[in-house]
């Protein structure tokens, strides 16, 4: 069609085709299924293998163990995609898993969830600012923000573990039933479908895309990026504050130093996993949510069969390597 | 020493004689087709021209023939032998070079390194900066371009970078070089000074294939014009056969009439929708200008002579030390970009790739960017809305799209740039800043963006172009400001708007300029 063709054609003739060229539709959708041909296969054979897999409460039971991964992970995907990264998830988290813990203990179940979730905004927005008004380089300053969260975790339970009982009106939080389903994974299913639509279907997320993609140009067409850049550090560390709530109801208690860089790492593995490019500017919250349970999946699957979980970091580093390769690859097919 | 002795490297592979044959060469991408049995030969010694419409399949056929593409169908062959290149590394040894359309600069590296990229291992692993340096001192000197070369190539201009990958490709012994649209960041001297490189580079029994939209360019310099028009050859022509006439009836397959459109001067009582008054920033000394409803102000100068710097002023992405902004009365404020355009400014920004275009994301992610508060509610973007507010932009601006959800980095470098014309326009700016608007875009489309231009001025929104290209300003403009060293010099208006006035004026005191810059 040459461009003369084209000022004739009728107004709706360039959007007909917007289900994109077969190629780039295959790659799309190959992209997708990335992550998810893998998760169903490693389903199919975890319930052939193993008799207890399938069983509602097993199942149950890895979702629930997952729904402060799974909060944290969606948010760190909007932080990836905008061009950032947040290791300081693994010790905001162990620090409001111990505000939470501490108010709780003295019965203050409604400011114990509070407090946690605006002591993980508050260190988001900080991470944010750091990044985008210092300049400094979000790797860096999230591991620097990293060892002062963790010591001021340390600070306020003095190292101490903090033991709730289970008749408190806070244990509820994350365990109350609906549906035979406790709410911890209620409630993180709805945080990842909302972070999911902020990402795919709002002007927000666009701006979040723009700003990771590149951020020069998305400047100059009226993005404000470093407000974009800010705001999904505080959701991200929102999510660190819901998960530490969410986990001190749901296991009773907290210690300052749950979370750390295992945490973050494995949120990261699974975001990467996910098929989300370290490098930002594209990414999809729905495909870590399935990246993080992959990875839960290879933990439960491991335990199940007895095997040594020496070989479970061994595969998930090998699998990780294949992710980003993957990525790689799909990238240079682009070009 | 001057440009017309441009002297073979000592180790060149002289191997006149040797014809480069395209023979029925097709390429499809995802079963779209780009190039469709295209054939053409290219005699050693000789400047073969390719020409055609934004898409026509220039630049893929180039890559093609430097190994960067496979074709799907066809051969290429260099004196009988048939090449099945894999690489741009393959097509380096068998001495063919290529200057991008896409600049590939490095821009952590210096110029110097930047140029002898990938052909430093002779240097058994070190680079020797200084044997580099003395390499890199001749080289410039034959070519004739000024440059240090211990800049940063990312501080550079476009025009500066373009610089380095024309320098690059020449520190290459190559018997075939291929230059996609190598003119079209560079000023008027430098690109004489490229035009001599070319006729040389011809005269040493080398071939040189070239891809470029100036038409009177294309007639002055090629032996052979090849056209193509939607993956095909159309003809080949020698260029003593060939006007602009008959060149662009064979791109378009109509005629085009007047390159530009009549001019509607705005009535002299019309309000001023943007003044600006001492303004200075950085590359920018002291600047005063007024736009009136429906006038078109054209800005000429040299590249560097403070023209794109004071339109990023302008529109507050650089930070301004002085002077004020007013938009339609108001003053504009210095909350940056977003402000401006929230406010009725919009700027085309001069570089596509680097300041403007998410190449990795979809065309229509790409248009709605800056207005998706007008296919929004709440925050929540309508696939219908905005798919139909683009695909109409996209008409408007002429722009060659498959789908609207293609990746930017799939079009043709014509239709890229008419992305961002789309997404300005979809700003409905009272006043528009375009720096260089219609860098890289084919004849045909060219008039299709004035039109739009002067369409939109008549409707009352003020214009600013920028452009290299003095006729394009001076086709279009209604009065022409000349910029020298971050200042405006002159103001031409009327029967004073002429070539000689502009050039008189961007060019006094250069040399003392150019003392400085080195
Ligand atoms: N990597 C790619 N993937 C898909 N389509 C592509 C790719 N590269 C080019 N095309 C398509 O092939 C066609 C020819 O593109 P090409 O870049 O060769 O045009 P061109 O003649 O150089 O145009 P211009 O004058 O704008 O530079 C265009 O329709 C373009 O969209
Ligand atoms: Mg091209």
């Amino acid at each position: 069609m040459s461009a003369t063709d084209q000022l004739e054609a009728p107004p709706g003739g360039v959007g007909r085709g917007d289900s994109g060229g077969p190629m780039t539709r295959l790659l799309k959708s190959w992209r997708l299924a990335g992550i998810f041909i893998p998760f169903v296969i490693l389903f199919v054979v975890l319930s052939i293998a193993s008799a207890p897999f399938l069983h509602t409460a097993n199942l149950i039971n890895i979702l629930d163990q997952q729904a402060s991964y799974l909060d944290i992970a969606a948010a760190g995907t909007l932080v990836l995609v905008a061009g950032g990264i947040d290791l300081s998830v693994g010790a905001t988290y162990g620090l409001t898993t111990v505000i939470a813990g501490e108010l709780a203990l003295h019965g203050q179940p409604v400011l114990a969830i509070v407090l946690a979730v605006a002591a993980g905004l508050l260190v988001g927005l900080v991470n944010g600012l750091i990044v985008t008004v210092l300049r400094i380089n979000p790797l860096i300053a999230t591991l620097a923000t990293s060892f002062v969260i963790a010591g001021a975790a340390l600070k306020v339970t003095s190292g101490n573990l903090v033991v709730l009982s289970a008749t408190s009106s806070f244990f509820r939080f994350a365990n109350a039933q609906f549906l035979t389903i406790p709410s911890a994974v209620w409630m993180s299913a709805a945080f990842v479908a909302v972070l999911a639509l902020l990402l795919a279907r709002t002007t927000f997320g666009r701006h979040v895309v723009a700003a990771g993609g590149n951020a020069e140009a998305a400047r100059l067409a009226g993005v404000r990026v470093n407000l974009i850049r800010v705001v999904t550090f505080v959701i991200s560390g929102g999510a660190a504050g819901l998960g530490g709530a969410i986990d001190t109801s749901r296991l009773l208690s907290a210690q300052a130093g749950s979370g750390g860089s295992q945490l973050a790492f494995t949120v990261l593995a699974g975001i990467v996993v996910g098929g989300t490019s370290i490098a930002g500017g594209e990414g999809s919250v729905v495909r870590t949510a399935i990246g993080v349970l992959f990875i839960a999946l290879i933990g439960n699957g491991f335990n199940l069969l007895g095997v040594d979980p020496l070989y479970q970091q061994i595969v998930l580093g090998l699998l990780l390597i294949a992710a980003v390769a993957l990525d790689v690859w799909a990238r240079r097919r682009r070009r | 020493m001057t440009t017309g002795t441009f002297e073979d490297p000592p180790r060149a592979a002289r191997t006149p004689g040797d014809d480069l044959v395209v023979a029925g060469v097709s390429k499809r991408f995802g079963g779209v087709p780009a190039l469709l049995d295209v054939s053409l030969t290219v005699r050693a010694g000789t400047v073969h021209a390719l020409i055609g419409e934004n898409g026509a399949g220039k630049s893929t056929l180039g890559k093609i023939i430097s190994g960067v593409l496979t074709p799907d169908e066809g051969s290429v062959s260099l004196g009988g032998e048939e090449l099945a290149l894999r690489s741009p590394r393959d097509a380096l040894a068998k001495g063919i070079v290529t200057i991008a359309q896409e600049l590939a600069i490095v821009p952590g590296l210096t110029v110097a390194e930047n140029v002898y990229l990938g052909a430093e291992a002779q240097h058994v692993g070190f680079v020797r900066r200084r044997e580099a340096r003395r390499r890199f001192r001749e080289l410039a000197e034959r070519v004739g371009f000024r440059l240090s070369p211990d800049w940063l190539a990312g501080q550079l201009t476009t025009a500066d970078q373009q610089k380095v990958e024309i320098m690059r490709a020449l520190s290459r012994d190559a018997s075939i070089v291929i230059m996609d649209e190598p003119t079209a960041a560079l000023a008027e001297h430098e690109t004489s000074a490229l035009h001599a490189i070319i006729r040389s580079l011809a005269r040493q029994g080398k071939s040189v294939i070239l891809v470029s939209h100036f038409l009177s360019e294309v007639l002055a310099l090629a032996d052979e014009i090849t056209t193509l028009r939607d993956g095909r050859v159309i003809r080949s022509v020698a260029a003593t056969d060939a006007t602009e006439e008959t060149l662009i009836e064979g791109m378009l397959g109509r005629s085009l009439g007047a390159a530009f459109p009549e001019k509607t001067p705005p009535p002299a009582d019309a309000e001023v929708v943007l003044s600006v008054e001492g303004l200075v920033a950085p590359g920018v000394r002291d600047c005063s200008l007024e736009v009136r409803r429906g006038e078109i102000v054209g800005i000429a100068g040299l590249v560097g002579a403070g023209r794109s710097e004071l339109a990023r002023a302008i529109f507050r992405d650089t930070r301004v030390q002085r002077g004020s902004v007013r938009l339609a009365g108001r003053d504009l404020g210095g909350r940056g970009p977003h402000h401006s355009i929230e406010r009725g400014l919009a700027l085309i920004p001069e570089s596509r790739k680097e300041m403007g275009l998410l190449v990795g994301r979809s065309v229509k992610e790409n248009v709605s960017l800056s207005r998706l508060d007008l296919v929004s509610r709440l925050g929540w973007v309508s696939g219908t809305r905005e798919r139909r507010a683009v695909a109409s932009l996209l008409q408007r601006t002429t722009v060659k799209v498959t789908s609207l959800r293609q990746t930017v980095s799939m079009l043709s470098g014509g239709n890229q740039q008419k992305i961002l014309f789309a997404r300005a326009v979809m700003c409905g700016p009272r006043v528009l800043l375009a720096d260089e608007p219609t860098r890289g875009v084919d004849v045909g489309s060219k008039r299709a963006i004035y039109d739009l231009i002067v369409e939109m001025a008549r409707e009352g929104m003020g214009v600013v172009v920028i452009s290299s290209e003095l006729e394009e300003v001076l086709g279009l403009a209604h009065r022409v400001l000349v910029m020298r060293q971050g200042r405006i010099v002159a103001e031409l208006e009327g029967a004073a708007m002429n070539q000689q006035a502009v050039l008189a004026a961007a060019f006094s005191e250069t040399s003392d300029n150019e003392h400085q810059g080195v």
